[in-house]
């Protein structure tokens, strides 16, 4: 694990987050710790993505407050966020990551960027125009970006959505390899496939409420709550 | 010169219509490369702040769009007149007056179209900047280059403008032979005086100018979509 996880533990103390007189998230208390995987899941409006980016301080909460390694308030160095579509700027693939190291104040070292490429498996398309690559190949390029950074957080928001399943087996392979390069991994997903290969703990959402959170093996063999139950055997929750 | 038939002239290369064309030129690309100046960091700085007044600030630049070059002449000329506040730097009747006037006309063009880009880039990029931690003046900056395609059409919008403009020279600039004479504002006198040989010349060139100025950033704006996305 590294030694620098200055934004670490990320603790929501009874959490909620109102937009519009709506309530997305609902007195969420949740410590996100070092660790393996957390796998954030639930229904579509569950809460999941603001959640996420409540973890990245990109929205305020209306009651309650968070904390970042136990500051109030710590700008998004150290953490970084996949968004379900990220934004790809009008770039070729090595200046989107470029762009990155620039903004982290990393050197734009070539070999760093090579490397980048390698580790998603993006080397030879560094000259295509970002936004020309395939939606798989977009979200390899955002984990690259991200990993630029060099996070102690990563946030990712439904990352397969909408990907075919080798896509989705490329992107999780590599989750897979940034959890275990001692990076602490956060990532939503609906899809309880998902939440099984990557395992970790799981922390259930419906309505904004945190349900449920456990042990991988210990959520999908002996989940506790009906909500839990419910969503293990497919059934809709709504 | 003025006997000559338009295609006689545009193809001996008369000195005086090159003349004419060098100035049109002179003012019109100064004035845009002038309003680009303003306009542009105008338009990002309107597109992503918020202040009291914004919404109304962003319906007059929109209205200012349509400002009409007497208009924007007759203020120009109120301002460098003799009685006028800068009356004392002998501007009126010169083609730097013809810049500004044009100027003036141009830059609410830039601005309008420069907000909107940099305002629909920034709904896309807004939380992956802000996730990277990028600083406001980066914001810019990033804005500004990965929106430099659309910018080129936007610097184009204000060229068509200013190329295409008699009013507002035709008042400050007082069309004085081989001084403050354009091809616009030789059209208009040559076609009064009936002379229609130099005014289609002129029209013909005009055209021409227009056109390749086009062409030229299509061409720059396609092979820069290829490059970069």
């Amino acid at each position: 694990m590294r030694a620098d996880a200055s934004d670490l533990p990320i603790r929501f103390e009874s959490v909620s987050v109102g937009i519009r007189g709506v309530t997305i998230l609902d007195r969420i208390t949740l410590s996100i710790e070092v660790g393996p995987p957390t796998v954030l899941i639930g229904p579509n409006g569950s809460g999941k993505t603001t959640l996420l980016r409540a973890a990245m301080g990109l929205v305020r909460p209306t009651q309650g407050h968070i904390t970042w390694g136990g500051a109030d308030e710590s700008p998004p160095v150290r953490r970084a966020i996949v968004f379900q579509r990220p934004a790809m700027l009008r770039r070729s693939v090595s200046g989107n990551l470029s762009y990155a190291l620039s903004m982290a104040r990393i050197p734009r070292r070539a070999e760093r960027i090579n490397e980048l490429l390698f580790m998603v498996g993006l080397h030879g398309l560094a000259k295509r125009p970002a936004r020309r690559l395939s939606g798989g190949e977009q979200q390899r390029l955002a984990l690259a970006r991200v990993l630029a950074r060099d996070p102690v957080v990563l946030l990712l928001d439904e990352p397969t959505a909408s990907l075919d399943p080798a896509s989705t087996k490329t992107i999780e392979d590599i989750i897979s390899a940034i959890a275990l390069s001692g990076i602490k991994v956060v990532i939503a997903t609906h899809d309880l496939g998902e939440a099984r290969r990557i395992g970790g703990e799981i922390v259930l959402l419906h309505h904004g409420r945190l349900i449920e959170r456990a042990s991988a093996t210990e959520f999908l063999n002996a989940p506790k709550t009906d909500e839990a139950k419910a969503f293990l055997a497919g059934e809709l929750l709504v | 010169m003025h006997s000559n038939s338009a295609l006689e002239l545009i193809l001996t290369g008369d000195p005086a219509l090159l003349a004419i064309v060098r100035l049109s030129l002179t003012v019109s690309l100064s004035a845009v490369a002038v309003a680009a100046f303003i306009g542009i960091p105008l338009g990002a700085f309107v597109a992503l702040n918020r202040f009291p007044g914004r919404e109304a600030f962003i319906v007059l630049l929109n209205a200012l769009m349509g400002l009409p070059p007497v208009v924007a002449g007759l203020a120009v000329y109120l301002l460098l007149s003799r009685s006028g506040p800068l009356g004392s730097l002998g501007l009126l009747f010169t083609p730097t007056a013809m810049i500004i006037a044009q100027t003036t006309l141009v830059t609410p063009i830039i601005a309008a179209l420069a907000r909107q880009t940099v305002e629909d880039l920034w709904d896309e990029y807004r939380d992956e900047l802000i996730a990277m931690n990028v600083g406001p003046v980066r914001r810019v900056t990033t804005l500004i280059w990965d929106g430099r395609f659309s910018l080129v059409v936007t610097l184009l919008a204000g060229f068509g403008r200013a190329a295409a403009e008699v009013g507002a020279i035709i008042i400050v600039g007082g069309n004085i032979n081989g001084y403050t004479r354009t091809m616009t504002t030789t059209i208009a006198l040559e076609t009064s005086k009936g002379d229609l040989s130099l005014a289609m010349g002129l029209g013909a060139v005009l055209i021409a100018i227009v056109i390749i100025v086009n062409a030229l950033a299509w061409a720059v704006r396609r092979a820069g979509e290829t490059m970069a996305g």
